[in-house]
């Protein structure tokens, strides 16, 4: 989708903390972004998140697939899981959810609006509900 | 070949770009040879500073981005390298200064020193115009060349393991952070 829309640069990297550098350098640029990624690529990225957007005040979106949370059956994301939620309040990073279709333009509208605001980074974390349609375990 | 030569033989070309350098010595020294608003100096996050340029690059892509990187901090983040060869903007030029270690953490030896090639792993991820200098006037040769052939070009040159007494200079890292991003605002 994003590769279609002429309006959009889609940047694929190979790691994740890349993308706070490419996203600082964009937004320097003028240009909003969003970093969207798995909570695992979160936790890889956490360096970066620390000292470059919050140390320079960068307003960092960060669209977060939220892996290994209640309702999980891989074993290997559920570690990742119980930690995201943790790391994010103790990082000050507020937080907020997608699990409504429907509300999913107007959360990230909201949670831009506060990271531009603020000039620092907000979260978003994609639930279950809106990313895997799984019968009930 | 010392590093504070090579900044000072580019430093006249360097007007017009876009600057972003890693912490430590590379922005102690740029610094030392006068601060101007289109640098920015990313004090920390190793690996970032290259992200950041290509950042840059594919925003403005009608302005030139210098990247002033270190071999410490893109060992930290050589994936980067895959990104910037995939997108290959034209108007970034990717410095690395070689020293072989990470100087400002106290002089460890990096993998440059066992002899990991910066410049074949950038040539390999995709960098169309890559090259090692070892003097200053093939470093200069080699910037002017980028500067004029409008292809990513990634240039690594080999210099002492050599830096300034101090690290932190008077300029507030949030004072440079808007002066820089205000820098930008005013070209269009």
């Amino acid at each position: 989708m994003a590769e279609e829309d002429p309006a959009m640069i889609l940047v694929r990297l190979a790691k994740e903390e890349e993308g706070v550098g490419i996203s600082a350098g964009a937004y320097f640029a003028g240009v909003k972004s969003a970093m969207l990624m798995q909570n695992h690529g979160f936790l890889a990225s956490i360096n970066g998140i620390v000292s470059f957007a919050q140390l320079y005040r960068i307003p960092l979106l960060m669209l977060i697939s939220y892996r290994g949370h209640f309702g999980e059956r891989d074993p290997w994301q559920t570690q990742g899981g119980a930690a995201t939620e943790p790391i994010l309040r103790s990082l000050g990073i507020p937080y907020g959810f997608l699990d409504d279709p429907a509300k999913v333009e107007k959360r990230i509208a909201e949670a831009q609006c506060w990271a531009y605001a603020s000039l620092h980074p907000a979260a978003l974390l994609l639930t279950r509900e809106l990313m895997w349609e799984e019968p009930a375990p | 070949m010392q590093r504070i030569d090579c900044l000072r033989a580019i430093y006249p070309r360097l007007d017009d770009s876009l600057v972003v350098t890693i912490m430590g010595a590379v922005a102690a020294e740029l610094q030392s040879l006068g601060h101007r608003p289109n640098f920015f100096y990313l004090q920390h996050a190793m690996g970032l500073a290259s992200s950041t340029g290509l950042g840059l690059a594919l925003c403005l892509p009608n302005r030139t981005v210098v990247v002033l990187d270190g071999d410490g901090s893109l060992l930290m983040n050589l994936g980067g390298l895959t990104t910037m060869g995939r997108y290959r903007p034209g108007n970034l030029v990717h410095v690395v200064f070689d020293n072989e270690s990470l100087l400002s953490v106290g002089g460890f030896p990096t993998a440059t020193a066992t002899g990991t090639d910066l410049e074949g792993v950038a040539r390999a991820a995709g960098s169309p115009r890559a090259s090692t200098v070892r003097t200053v006037a093939e470093f200069t040769a080699a910037f002017d060349g980028a500067l004029q052939a409008a292809e990513l070009t990634c240039i690594v040159a080999k210099v002492d393991a050599l830096g300034p007494q101090r690290y932190v200079t008077g300029l507030a890292l949030m004072e440079n952070r808007f002066q820089f991003q205000r820098y930008i605002e005013g070209l269009k």
